[in-house]
Order: structure tokens, then C-alpha cells, then sequence
């Protein structure tokens, strides 16, 4: 862990579906990433959907068989942990190990909420989860496999020590507001990863990087999720609650783990800013990058394989400004530095620059 | 205009064997819910839904099925686990929201019809190309959503950025076939149930709501609840 | 042997479903049964006359009593049989209550059951010996452990009552919680203004040695005779030479140290005196602070003493007493919110525990008595507290209601209003718990008087406003539910109370195992019995007074703790105490020496005796023995019986048992 280059670490792979289409640049950072850090990645082959959020509202069983196909085809990488961008992949993935490893202790312990009753007077006549994902995939589902995320990875195998010595461009002067999205570390009980009300394994990777990472309360509030389509109404006011909370923090760009994140903050940013404009409030040209493009760069690796390109809203102004501020503030410093040189003066020195509200880079876009 | 509410016959309106049935389906105690509205104080979704979370609890407890399965909000619920990692009684409370959903459709509702048309969307197109094909979901939604202009402006700068494949990127190998196998003894499966869940929703239903028990309904979700075929590809 | 059976109806209790003319019937033909009779009620004062005047009239040997558990009423019936001329123990009891009433309909097959326990009690009986009991010497005095309320109030009982009195304080000063107070609920009177005097009462009192700053390192011995091994930490200052002067605190140069007194919403000095009424009022050193023992630097403190008593060579001092029983009254904890992340988890300062808001509320506490905001000093006008924080909450392991927050709540909204009257006050609360004398018109004074309002929900999240907007006119939004109204809302608060829930005491089931007394899986002792015995724990001779037990509040405290020192006063108003005869005896010829009893006994009463031959032999230590048996069936040679339980007895009754099955089963 001490030196990443060195590291011996491989796992299994699987991109999830928007990885392929519109979050191909969340695939591509992460892969780059990874492999700057010296981590290896073995595709899953063939893998197929994970069923996300749409197949457990409808049956959770159909839900656990198309997790556990791809949770089978993982272990033919020889592999037993299997990385993944993605939370919402992440999560179907980790819900039907869950409940297949409870299934095979019958009494086992997280049956459910520790009731003093029996909870479940059915339960012995009811076929068993494992047997009913078994049933629809016509063979034995597996066990050994399991799910974590690529932050997770990061965090936790690499290591933020390591990551820092590995930066080359720190994204210094940057202010990140870090945003998880609401399942990758909830429930807790099945994440099992990091603080479910403050989780602070972005916090720690951005910092690393250089950046300054803003104190952001709504980094587990969910953003409307799948609704954008359905019921875009709902998306449009979530989202538009967390482009406000960001923009009073300061924050020059908001980094994402989540592709559905991401989506409904930077190319749906027209219709949230739409929404927060009729209802009398400010739209917001903050850019959303996934963090491991910003990891990327921090990392120095080129640009054309972290797909800034595909960012709806371009990160570049962000990243001048912040490259801007700092060399004011450097300036200033330095000036201070000079001043209390020459003269035990007055005791102000040259940290009093916290960031505005309302200042150059959140103010209302069209 | 106004239409008095009579006082709530519970005997009479109670079906006794429901919260068992929603214990069951879902693993979850619903008798340890005191009734804090812990769920109810941090769901996102609270403004939108018509029956907020906690009173979703207290339906079930009482056994009011017919008004559990035929509100809004068991729809509306992203699934986002805040009241799940919340709840004081350790609840669950995003899997029985899954529950009742899972119910409403066997019980022929979907007062959200573009929800349930979403997620019936991202199946069959799972169903059909073994990974979700968001270029073909999001036509097929925008057409039977009935609102195919909404996302209209999306498609240009996604074009440009090489975000909106055109073709769908399917499993390499037996993957389609395994996923389309999968989707089919499902359908297979809730057709063998089906004839047991009606009998029981029949059963259970006490008095017989036709906004959401007409026969008609209950041939759609039939149809819509199997999502195999339709794709629009 | 000549004995006599008497069957219990207890009312409907037993006779609902059990035949219990039947049971004494087939009573009579058992072997020397020469009576057997049933009645309404064995322990109601004609049925004991019955029995008493059956064992004169027809010269009984020996009872049994077919009717509850021993645990009801053995005593009872061994009192009456004992009046009537016998010796106690030759008295046995058949539950047919608990184990055959209570837990079957069959009217036939419980009859028969009840038949089969009489028969093996009247078997066993056959076998009984009268057994006396040994007297012993005891040590008039009490040790109390914990010197808040309960512990002060337990030790002025006893020292007026005529006994010597240890008192054992964990901290510098006793006092405990409530020298924390501001006001006291539902009087509003001031609380140090109550405690104080009590507090002065037990430094002057000449029966009662004091030792703060001191923890029970061990505890041997047994009621009446226990002998206590006393840690006194030191102080690093001479308290006989300390005037509490406070000159040192003055001249102390480490003056960050969080204040625990003011839980941590000020600071201290390395030396300090807890606050202005401390019992005792000396100086004390926290030497994880202090720079002279974490630097070696400083030495201030010793140059300014004018009594020169500060000596950092002082150790610490291992102190034994002897006393003949102990009262515990550890007292609590409170929950620590850092687990509660949707609350901030301790990362907003505007966020406190409702004990830090009662040191903000004292006109001694570090804001001389002003409510401000931790963050910035402003006097805060929307205040909101949120009840049940750690109680009533399985997600934290805190199933349990804390007792007390309902009732500190209303009145800290009831003094926020009084300190800033155009202040608003809002309590989140699930259930309002006002069961004590005068406690629901307290909470109805809040509510209509006061104008706190109250909204029946949880709160799910509190997060800054506006992040950026620094501290002038930073605001919480506190976001919770009104379930009443089915709906979300939201507060801007300038500053949020939590009513934390109560803890067992830091290191409560620690010092249990010293005391060999029971605990609970949350660390709260276990008194003996819930209705009848709750001061008392099973443990002969230890007793509990206060929030040791479970959460309590001060006047339910101070009620336990006079009730905890009248046991005392009644258990060492004797000069002598009589020791249980039902014990482990050793059977010196049998015993090998192996010392396995003296491994198993969890009670210390088994040592190796070493004969002259350098052989050893195992011997009870007839006043520490609990007659538990343990050392009975380890014992490879069968040296060991157990009086009253010995092997020739339950084997009768395992006799009497099988045979009627074999009669059945051959028949």
C-alpha cells in the first residue's frame, strides 16, 4: 500500500450499463485511474445487467437473479471481489449477495429488524430467496463473490497516503463539493462502507489530490434518481436543492460517484435551472465531473482518456479560476509575508481568504 | 361539496392476515414501527407523495390493504435508503415499500402509470439486449409516456459529446440468451402464481375499488407486469 | 416418620385445572403420610393455623405444601412449621402452581402431574435432617460507592442511624449529576441549592470517611464481613495542608483543558477545583494535562501554594475497610451523540447535549447563567430541543426509555422561555412520559404557559443553512416530521438541544463482577427481585440505590437510596447474623486434594486447608458458601454434599419419579 506502483492488486471488473453509453467517461477515469494507481482490472465477462433499481420495484427475485448472473460470471475471472463505478450497480450486486448468504443460514443473524415476534410466521412455508433465484436462473447461484466500489478500492486498497504521492497536478485552490448520492454507502448494514450520514472517502481522495474539499451537508441526499424520466417535476426539485446547497458552500464544481448523479446534474442542468428559475431562484453553471477524472488529473494523466470532453459542462473555467484565486492568494501571501517583515505591524495574515457567497463562478446562468 | 368521512369501521375494514403478508414478503417486523415518522422527516420524496411514509407503516399495521396498494407514494419511492438507514426500529422501510409495489401491480395499480411504464421499459429492454439500451429506452418511454418532447433537447448535446450510443452494446457472448432466459421463466413463473395471486387479491380485497379493479386493469398489468416483448426496437 | 400433606387451592389459580381433592387423596397412601388435606388458601393465616395445628395435634415429623414456588412462600411456611415446634427445614414444597397449573388445561394429566410432585416431595422429605443455622459476628458499617444524590442521601441515613460510613467517589468532588443542574423539575428549585447543604452535611458528618478521587479496586468477604480494597488516586496535592484557596488555579499556565464539570463547554486549568461548592474543596492535578508531568517544565503551582501543598512525588494509596454490607449507587452516563450522524455527530457547535445546555442555564455554570451559541456568543432565539436521542432507539442498542428527558425538557423550554422571553421554543417528542407527582401539569405549563410548542415527530437531519454565511446569523435547519399533521417541516434554529438518554455508568459492569452482583445487557444492576426485592440484588448484604439500577430521577433516587439505607440500618441493627445451613459440606476421608471445587466456586468459599502430612483438603467457608452446588458436582470423588440437596435426597426423588413410571408404563 506503501508504494501503489508496486501493489499486486487485482479484481474482477464489471462497468454497468450507463458505463457504455452515457457515463462512457465515468468507465474510461475509472479504468485510467486504476491503472496509474496499480490496480488491475479484469473484465467480467460477458456481463449483462445488474437489473438496478427498475427490477427490485418489481420482484426481488427477478432482481437477485440478474445480479447473481453477473456475481457467476465474476468468478470465472478467478477473482472473488468484484469493482464496480457504479452505486446503483453496486447495490443490486451487494442486496443479492446479502440475501443469498442469509438464505444459507437459515437462523442466521440478519434475518431482520430484531423483532421480539416472529417477524416472518410464513417463512417456513415460503420458498427460499436463494431457491427462487436459484429457480429462475436454472442453476446454482453463487456465494463467493462480492461487490465493492472503485471509490471503496481506492480508499481502502490503495490508500490516500499513496494516492497523494502519486498526484502530479494537485488540483490546488479547487473548492469540491463531494457528493456520494444516496446508496453508496446506505443502508449501512449492506454497504458496510464508510459514515452513512458523513462519509468522508471522496473527501479524502479529493483532498489528496489537492483539492479543497467544502463542507457539504447534502452529500447523501438523494438527487430524483430514475424519476427524471417519469416524473421529471421531482428530479427538478431535488437536483435544483443541491446545485443551492453547493453554490453556498462555494463550490467550484461538484464531484459525482453516481452516473444517475451526474446525468441529472450536468446534462439535465437546463431543466434543473429552468425549474429554479420559475420558482424565482438563480440557476447554476457548476461543472460535475465524476471524481476520478479529477482524480486523473490529478494524477497528471491526459485528458483525452478522462473524457472532459463529454462533461455537459465544461470543467476548464472552474479549474482556471481555482488556478487563478491561487495565485492571488499566493501573491497576497507573499505581500503580507513582506509587510510583517518590514514592520511587526498589525497581526492580519494571509489565510482570510475563504470563498464568497455569490462570487464569479456561481453566479446565474441562463 | 363536502362528503363526510364516516368513522372507520376497523373491524370491518381490517384485513387481518395483511401486515403478516407484507411481514413475510419482505423480512420486516412492521409491528416494532412506533409511529416516530423518523422515515416520514427524511424522505426526499415526502412532498410528493399523497400518503406520507410513516402513515404507509401505520395502513399496513391497521391491515387497510385496498388504500396501501391503491396510493401514490409506494411509487414514487426512489429506493433511496434514507429511511432505511434511519429508522429507530431498524426497519427496512425502502424493502417494504418495494413490497407493496410489488403488490400494487399483482392488485392491478399504478396510479404513477409513467413510473410503472419506466420500469417496465428498462426491463424489457434488459429483456431484450441482456444490458439496458438507453437510446432505445428513452424513445420507447418518451413515446408511451405520452410526453416524447421532454427530453427532446437532450439529444443534441449528447450527440456531440458521444454519450448517446445508437446501438446497443450486448453481452459478448451466451449473455443475452442467459438474461432473456432469466426474464422468461419469470414470466413463466408469475403466470403459474398468477392465478393464485388474483385468487388472493380477489379474496383479500373486501369491497372492490373499480377505479383500480376494472377488468380492464387488471388485462393491462397483466400484460404490462411481463416485460418481455416490447421494446420498440 | 409421620408426615403431613397439605394441597393449595390458591383460589382458581391451581384448583381451575388441577384436582387437587384428588392429589391430597392419593397423598394419604403415600409411605408415612398420615394426613393429607387440601384448602383454599395454605398461606392465608387459617391455612398456616391449619398446619400448625395439625403438626401438634397428630406429632408430625415433617410437611409438604403443594401449592407456588418456594420463591412466594417457602419462607412463610417455614416460619409456620417451625412455630408449631419443628425445625424448618423439615418442610419441602411441590410447585403445582408455575409448573403444572399455569402452563396446561388438561385438567387429568395436571392432577396426575401434581400427584407425581407431591409424591416426590414426600420422598425427599423422608430423607430431610434438621439443619441449624451458625451465627456470626458482623462489622457495623457501610460502604457506599457513588456520591451523587443517591449515594449522599444512602450516607446520611446510615450515619444517622448509628453507622460508620465509607463513601467512594470516582471524582474529585461528590455532588455527582445533580451539582450539575440549573433548576430541578417540576419545582424549578434550584439544585445546588439543595444538594449543597447535603453535600457540606457529608464532609462534616463524623461517621462518614470520605475518599473522592478513589475507585473499589476488590471486594472479599460476605454479609456482614466484607473486606474492601480502596484505590485512592493522588491529587499531587497534600489535602491536609490545601485550604482550596484556589491561588494555583489562578496561576496555572495550561488553561485549555475542557472543563467536565461544564461538560466541556469551557475550559479549565491543569490543577483545579471542580466548582465552588466541591466536597472536598481541594486542588487537584490532572496529570495527563499538566505540564510539569507531560513536559517536565512547570512548577508553578507548587511556587504560588501559600500552604505549600503541592507535592508531585505524591502515589497513589491502596486503602482496605471493613464493613458488613454495601450500598452501590454508581449512578449514569449519558448517551454520546457523536453516533447520531444525522444530528452532526458532534461536528456543530451550535448542536449540544441537553446537560451542556444545563451548565449554560446555571448562574455558576461557565456563562454565568446566559444561554449563548457555543459558535458565536449570540443569544439564540429559536431554540429547539429533540427528545429520545439514544432512548427508545434499537438502532443504537438503546431500547430502553431514559425515564427523566420528557421531564428535563419541558423544563429547559420552560427556562429558555423565562431567560429570553421573545425567544421561541420548540420540542420534537414521541411520547410525553409524565407519570411523577405534579410531572403532567409541569408539561401542560410548558405547553399552554410557557408557549413551548410541541410537535409530535422526529427530526431526520440538521444541517447548516448556508454553509458559507459564517457566524453571524448562521442558522440550523432542523428537519423533522409533524406526524400529527402527516407532513415534513423545517426549522431554522439558532441552537439545538438533545435530550441524550442515560447510560449505566462508565465501567458499571466492571465493578458488578467486583461485587458479584448481576447486570443487564445495557450495564444497569440487577436488583433481586422487580416488585418486592428492588433495593435489595442477589448478592446477600449489597444493595442499590439510584441510577445505578436503571434510569431514575432525582426524587425516585433519593427514595431508593433511603430505602437501599434502611435495609442497612435493619440488616446491622443485629449484633450477630445467622449463616443459610444449606450448604457445601466436605467430606474430609473422601476428599483427594485435587482443589477442582476450589477452581469452580464463583463465590471464594472453598480454600485448601494443608494438613500436617502436607496433604491438602478442600474446606467451605461456611458464611461465603451461597449453597449454589457447583462444587457438589465437580468434585471427581463425590466428597462435597450439599445440605438439603444431597445426593440421597434427590435420588429419592428421582426414585419417586421413575417408579410411578414404571407402574404406569407396566400397567
Amino acid at each position: 500500500m506503501s508504494d501503489a506502483t508496486t501493489t499486486n492488486l487485482t479484481l474482477a471488473y464489471y462497468p454497468g450499463c450507463s458505463q457504455t453509453g452515457t457515463a462512457a467517461e465515468y468507465d474510461r477515469s475509472s479504468r485510467a485511474c486504476c491503472a496509474a494507481l496499480g490496480v488491475g482490472l479484469v473484465d467480467v465477462p460477458d456481463w449483462s445487467c445488474c437489473g438496478s433499481t427498475p427490477a427490485h420495484t418489481v420482484d426481488h427475485h427477478l432482481a437477485g437473479a440478474l445480479a447473481a448472473r453477473n456475481l457467476i460470471q465474476a468468478e470465472l475471472t478467478g477473482h472473488d471481489r468484484v469493482a464496480t463505478p457504479c452505486p446503483s450497480c453496486l447495490a443490486a450486486l451487494r442486496t443479492a449477495s446479502h440475501h443469498l448468504a442469509e438464505d444459507s443460514h437459515p437462523n442466521g443473524a440478519a434475518q431482520n429488524n430484531a423483532s421480539p415476534g416472529d417477524a416472518d410466521p410464513n417463512s417456513r412455508t415460503r420458498p427460499s430467496f436463494r431457491s427462487q433465484v436459484e429457480r429462475l436462473l436454472d442453476r446454482p447461484a453463487p456465494l463467493r463473490s462480492v461487490a465493492v466500489s472503485v471509490l471503496q478500492v481506492l480508499v481502502e486498497d490503495v490508500g490516500v497516503e499513496a494516492i497523494a504521492a502519486a498526484v502530479k497536478h494537485p488540483l490546488t485552490g479547487l473548492r469540491v463539493a463531494p457528493y456520494y448520492g444516496c446508496i453508496m454507502n446506505r443502508p449501512p448494514g449492506l454497504m458496510a462502507f464508510d459514515d452513512p450520514e458523513n462519509p468522508t472517502a471522496l473527501d479524502r481522495v479529493l483532498t489528496a489530490c489537492g483539492a479543497t474539499v467544502v463542507d457539504f451537508p447534502f452529500k447523501t441526499e438523494c438527487c430524483g434518481a430514475a424519476f427524471a424520466m417519469p416524473r421529471l417535476d421531482i428530479m427538478q426539485r431535488l437536483s435544483a436543492r443541491l446545485l443551492d446547497m453547493a453554490a453556498s458552500c462555494g463550490a467550484d464544481a461538484i464531484a459525482v460517484a453516481c452516473p444517475l448523479c451526474q446525468m441529472n446534474l450536468d446534462l439535465r442542468r437546463g431543466q434543473v435551472n429552468a425549474f429554479s428559475l420559475g420558482q424565482g431562484g438563480i440557476g447554476h453553471a457548476m461543472p460535475v465531473p465524476y471524481f476520478t477524472q479529477l482524480l486523473g488529473l490529478a494524477l497528471g494523466l491526459p485528458e483525452s482518456g478522462l473524457g472532459l470532453d463529454k462533461l455537459v459542462l465544461d470543467l476548464r473555467p472552474a479549474l482556471a479560476a481555482a488556478a487563478e484565486r491561487t495565485a492571488e492568494a499566493q501573491k497576497l501571501s507573499a505581500q503580507a509575508a513582506q509587510a510583517q517583515k518590514s514592520a511587526k505591524a498589525n497581526g492580519k495574515n494571509g489565510t482570510g481568504h475563504g470563498p464568497k457567497p455569490g462570487c464569479k463562478e456561481n453566479t446565474p446562468c441562463a | 361539496m363536502h362528503i363526510p368521512t364516516p368513522p372507520l369501521d376497523l373491524e370491518h375494514a381490517r384485513d387481518a392476515s395483511f401486515q403478516a403478508a407484507v411481514a413475510s414478503e419482505s423480512g420486516q417486523c412492521l409491528a416494532s414501527c412506533y409511529q416516530c415518522g423518523m422515515c416520514t422527516a427524511g424522505c426526499a420524496y415526502t412532498p410528493d407523495y399523497d400518503v406520507p411514509v410513516h402513515q404507509v407503516m401505520r395502513l399496513v399495521q391497521l391491515g387497510l390493504r385496498e388504500q396501501v396498494l391503491s396510493c401514490r407514494a409506494i411509487w414514487l419511492c426512489a429506493s433511496c435508503q434514507a429511511c432505511t438507514t434511519r429508522c429507530p426500529n431498524n426497519i427496512d422501510v425502502a424493502r417494504v415499500m418495494d413490497v407493496l409495489r410489488h403488490m400494487a401491480r399483482r392488485a392491478g395499480h399504478a396510479p404513477e402509470a409513467n413510473v410503472k411504464t419506466f420500469a417496465d421499459s428498462f426491463l424489457a429492454s434488459v429483456a431484450r439486449h441482456g444490458r439496458v439500451f438507453e437510446a432505445g429506452l428513452a424513445a420507447v418511454f418518451a413515446i408511451k409516456s405520452g410526453r416524447p418532447m421532454q427530453d427532446a433537447g437532450l439529444g443534441l448535446p449528447m450527440l456531440t459529446r458521444g454519450k448517446l450510443a445508437l446501438i446497443p452494446h450486448e453481452p459478448t457472448g451466451n449473455g443475452k440468451a442467459e438474461v432473456a432466459a432469466i426474464f422468461a421463466r419469470f414470466n413463466r413463473f408469475a403466470d403459474q402464481g398468477a392465478g393464485r395471486h388474483s385468487h388472493d387479491d380477489v379474496q383479500r380485497s373486501g369491497t372492490p375499488k373499480a377505479s383500480a379493479n376494472t377488468p380492464k386493469a387488471r388485462s393491462d398489468t397483466a400484460k404490462d407486469s411481463a416485460p418481455t416483448t416490447e421494446d420498440g426496437q | 416418620m409421620r408426615i403431613g400433606v397439605m394441597v393449595c387451592h390458591c383460589g382458581n389459580n391451581i384448583a381451575a385445572t388441577v384436582d387437587c381433592e384428588a392429589v391430597a387423596a392419593a397423598a394419604r397412601e403415600f409411605p408415612d403420610v398420615v394426613f393429607a388435606t387440601d384448602h383454599m388458601y395454605a398461606c392465608s393465616d387459617p391455612g398456616q393455623g391449619t398446619i400448625e395445628k395439625t403438626i401438634r395435634e397428630l406429632k408430625l415429623d415433617g410437611v409438604v405444601v403443594a401449592s407456588c414456588s418456594p420463591r412466594m412462600h417457602e419462607v412463610t411456611f417455614r416460619r409456620a412449621v417451625e412455630r408449631a415446634g419443628l425445625n424448618r427445614y423439615m418442610f419441602e414444597m411441590a410447585n403445582i402452581r408455575e409448573h403444572v397449573a399455569w402452563i396446561s388445561l388438561d385438567r387429568k394429566r395436571n392432577t396426575e402431574k401434581a400427584i407425581d410432585l407431591v409424591r416426590m416431595a414426600v420422598e425427599k422429605l423422608r430423607y430431610d435432617r434438621p439443619l441449624t443455622a451458625k451465627s456470626f459476628e458482623v462489622q457495623k458499617r457501610v460502604l457506599i460507592i457513588g456520591a451523587g444524590v443517591a449515594g449522599i442521601q444512602a450516607a446520611l441515613d446510615c450515619a444517622e442511624g448509628g453507622l460508620d460510613v465509607v463513601l467512594v467517589e470516582r471524582k474529585a468532588s461528590i455532588g455527582g449529576v445533580m451539582s450539575k443542574l440549573d433548576k430541578t423539575f417540576p419545582t424549578i428549585d434550584c439544585s445546588v441549592c439543595v444538594l449543597g447543604p447535603k453535600m457540606v452535611d457529608v464532609g462534616q458528618h463524623p461517621r462518614i470517611t470520605l475518599h473522592t478521587l478513589s475507585e473499589v479496586e476488590e471486594l472479599s468477604g460476605y454479609v456482614g464481613n466484607f473486606e474492601v480494597t480502596i484505590r485512592k488516586k493522588t491529587p499531587y496535592v497534600d489535602w491536609v495542608k490545601c485550604t482550596g484557596c484556589g491561588a494555583c488555579l489562578e496561576k496555572c499556565p495550561s488553561r485549555k483543558v475542557p472543563d467536565s464539570h461544564n461538560e466541556g463547554i469551557s475550559t479549565t486549568t491543569a490543577i483545579t477545583i471542580p466548582f465552588p461548592q466541591a466536597i472536598p474543596k481541594r486542588a487537584a492535578i490532572d496529570p495527563t494535562v499538566c505540564l510539569h508531568f507531560t513536559k517536565g517544565t512547570c512548577g508553578v503551582c507548587k511556587k504560588v501554594c501559600p500552604a505549600d501543598a503541592i507535592d508531585y512525588d505524591l502515589k497513589d494509596e491502596v486503602v482496605t475497610e471493613k464493613v458488613g454490607a454495601v450500598i452501590a449507587a454508581t449512578g449514569l452516563d449519558l448517551f454520546d451523540h457523536r453516533k447520531c450522524g444525522e444530528y452532526g455527530g458532534g461536528r456543530y457547535p451550535d448542536v449540544i447535549t441537553s446537560l451542556q445546555y444545563e451548565r449554560m442555564l446555571s448562574a455558576s455554570g461557565p456563562t454565568n447563567g446566559h444561554i449563548q451559541r457555543p459558535s458565536d456568543g449570540a443569544e439564540p432565539k429559536t431554540v429547539v430541543f429533540i427528545s429520545c436521542v439514544g432512548s427508545r432507539d434499537r438502532s443504537v442498542d438503546r431500547p430502553y426509555c431514559s425515564n427523566f428527558c420528557c421531564m428535563y425538557t419541558a423544563k429547559q423550554a420552560i427556562l429558555t422561555r423565562d431567560h429570553i422571553p421573545d425567544s421561541r421554543a420548540y420540542v420534537f417528542y414521541m411520547d410525553i412520559r409524565a407519570t411523577g407527582k405534579g410531572y403532567e401539569e409541569f408539561v401542560r405549563r410548558a405547553q399552554e404557559e410557557y408557549e413551548v410548542q410541541y410537535i409530535r415527530g422526529r427530526v431526520a437531519q440538521i444541517y447548516p443553512l448556508y454553509p458559507l454565511a459564517g457566524p453571524e446569523g448562521n442558522q440550523l435547519v432542523v428537519r423533522g416530521a409533524d406526524t400529527l399533521l402527516g407532513v415534513q417541516v423545517e426549522i431554522k434554529a439558532d441552537l439545538v438541544v438533545l435530550a441524550v438518554g442515560a447510560e449505566s455508568a462508565h465501567g458499571a459492569p466492571a465493578l458488578a463482577e467486583k461485587l458479584r452482583i448481576s447486570y443487564d445487557a445495557y450495564g444497569f444492576f440487577l436488583e433481586s427481585h422487580p416488585k418486592l426485592r428492588p433495593v435489595e440484588t442477589n448478592t446477600v448484604g449489597v444493595f442499590l440505590a439510584g441510577a445505578c439500577q436503571a434510569p431514575k430521577d432525582i426524587p425516585a433516587s433519593v427514595a431508593q437510596a433511603s430505602a437501599a439505607a434502611g435495609k442497612v440500618l435493619a440488616l446491622l441493627s443485629k449484633d450477630k447474623l445467622e449463616s443459610d445451613p444449606q450448604i457445601a459440606q466436605v467430606q474430609a476421608m473422601r476428599c483427594i486434594g485435587c482443589g477442582k471445587c476450589e477452581r469452580t466456586c464463583p463465590f471464594g468459599a472453598i480454600r485448601m486447608r494443608e494438613l500436617r502430612d502436607g496433604a491438602k483438603r478442600a474446606e467451605v467457608v461456611e458464611t461465603v458458601c451461597q449453597g449454589c452446588g457447583i462444587c457438589s458436582v465437580t468434585c471427581p470423588v463425590r466428597a462435597i454434599q450439599l445440605a438439603h440437596f444431597t445426593d440421597s435426597q434427590l435420588l429419592a426423588e428421582v426414585n419417586a419419579l421413575c417408579r410411578t413410571w414404571t407402574e404406569t408404563t407396566g400397567s
